[in-house]
């Protein structure tokens, strides 16, 4: 149950808009899983992705974390639980890397010993130094380092959910493929569940135990990445996993399958 | 100049008189700017019209102001008192309104994503960084509050008006010269202050 996150015929629409952002989607993200939302902008999957965290009111249906209904939780209290990431980062710059990374711990009242090793274990986890990182602010930080202070942040508590909502769209590819690798290194020591956002079918692939395909609102598909390219659900799924350099996508499921142990 | 040398004493404390009405105004004014602002800055669509109501109140002359309050609550201290807390709304407000819109959008995104209360939100994230347009407004204010308060002298006999309605009637064009000169001087200092108050709070 840790971690789980399960989604049951979530319904939201936007005040003063005509049809459903989200419409009628159940799917279950299990414990330490990886699950990717997928879709172009504008699909619900952000909006899917912040009810979890009740940054989204819902207006139909329910979403559990921890087998718990999230709007029967203290909204706060639920978020400090669960770890969010955000394209645009937001670090906050008036405080050091350090503070950036203690706010969640500080809001639940570590004491300080306890705040400064973890903040130290976690630059090291995220690959940078803590000496020559701690004290530096938001502004001295390249794109890439910057995220993996924002990455660090959220998981600075160790909940058992992590959200991202399009965490690398804004860094170089290179530095993208580097997070990316690191994400799932993490991702996998911690045993966190991570629910991603991204329209990038390649980051998809690369990271997902499953892919939850998304189109105006409504769930195409939810399958593993290789079920996504050898049964396509809708005509809509195959266009978007064949769409581009597709060569590419196979020879890295090839690839994961024999990593692992070819059990999939 | 030379008023000001032959009655030191006399110049200073006006003076004092001065700054310690725009100081006693400055503060309750922020005490009346600051909910205000916050609930503006909470509240986009009712922004503009209390900013429009208070830009409107900002451009009565103030010596009309004056003699409206003047036939309310009588000569002295509290005409030119209320004139300056009412002049310094809009100022105050509008640079409260303008520092925390003016917050980046993700970190109040990501700030209640990690799970920070509204109050905490505000506290740690939106006023620290909106403390030096704040505190420009409250640089501006005081300005504008040290030339405005020079009509004190001329409803309640407070502050360095004193000197220089006292010069007109008289025929004193030395005493105009040096109430003039102090205020001025008491706008620059206070200008300079502020504006270092300004730049520390932005370089944390």
């Amino acid at each position: 149950m840790k971690g789980q996150i399960r989604y049951e015929h979530v319904t939201i629409r936007y005040p003063g808009s005509d049809r459903n952002a989200v419409d009628d989607v159940s799917f279950e993200c299990g414990s330490g899983e990886l699950v990717v939302l997928l879709g172009p902008s504008g699909c619900g999957k952000s909006t899917l992705l912040r009810t979890v965290n009740r940054l989204v009111p819902l207006d139909a249906g329910h979403v559990f974390v921890d087998g718990a209904d999230v709007t029967q939780r203290d909204a706060v209290e639920l978020r400090r639980s669960i770890g969010y990431v955000i394209q645009a980062i937001g670090l906050f710059p008036h405080m050091t890397v350090a503070q950036n990374v203690a706010v969640v711990p500080s809001l639940l009242g570590w004491d300080r010993q306890a705040i400064a090793r973890r903040v130290d274990d976690l630059l090291r986890l995220v690959g940078l130094d803590p000496d020559s990182y701690r004290t530096r602010r938001p502004s001295q930080l390249s794109g890439g380092e910057a995220q993996r202070i924002g990455v660090a942040r959220a998981i600075a508590a160790r909940p058992h959910a992590l959200l991202m909502d399009e965490p690398f769209g804004a860094v170089d590819a290179v530095v993208r493929s580097a997070l990316q690798r690191e994400l799932v290194r993490i991702v996998a020591e911690l045993e966190t569940t991570t629910l991603f956002v991204t329209h990038d079918v390649d980051e998809a692939f690369r990271l997902a135990d499953r892919i939850v395909v998304m189109r105006a609102g409504r769930l195409e598909q939810v399958a593993q990445p290789h079920e996504l390219f050898e049964h396509p659900a809708t005509a809509y799924v195959a266009e978007i996993v064949h769409a581009g350099d597709d060569v590419f996508r196979r020879y890295f499921l090839h690839g994961r399958e024999l990593l692992r142990g070819g059990s999939q | 100049m030379n008023y000001i040398l032959n009655h030191p004493l006399r110049v200073a404390a006006l003076a004092a008189g001065h700054l310690e009405l725009v100081a006693v105004a400055l503060v309750v004014a922020l005490a009346i700017a600051l909910p205000l602002g916050l609930f503006a800055a909470r509240h986009p669509r009712i922004a503009p019209w209390l900013l429009g109501t208070l830009g409107a109140i900002y451009t009565i002359p103030s010596l009309a102001l004056l003699a409206v309050l003047v036939r309310w609550v009588g000569l002295g201290f509290a005409p030119i008192f209320v004139a300056l807390v009412v002049y310094a709304q809009f100022m105050l407000t509008r640079n409260i309104v303008a520092g925390i819109a003016g917050v980046d959008q993700a970190q109040v995104d990501a700030a209640r994503g990690l799970g920070m209360s509204p109050t905490q939100v505000l506290l740690r994230v939106e006023f620290p960084q909106a403390l030096p347009v704040m505190i420009g407004g409250v640089r501006i204010a005081a300005i504008a509050m040290i030339a405005i308060a020079t009509l004190g002298g001329y409803v309640g006999g407070v502050g360095l008006g004193v000197l220089i309605f006292n010069g007109l009637t008289l025929h004193q064009p030395q005493m105009i010269v040096a109430g003039s000169l102090a205020a001025s001087a008491l706008s620059i200092v206070v200008d300079m202050l502020l504006r270092l108050g300004e730049r520390r709070a932005a370089t944390p």
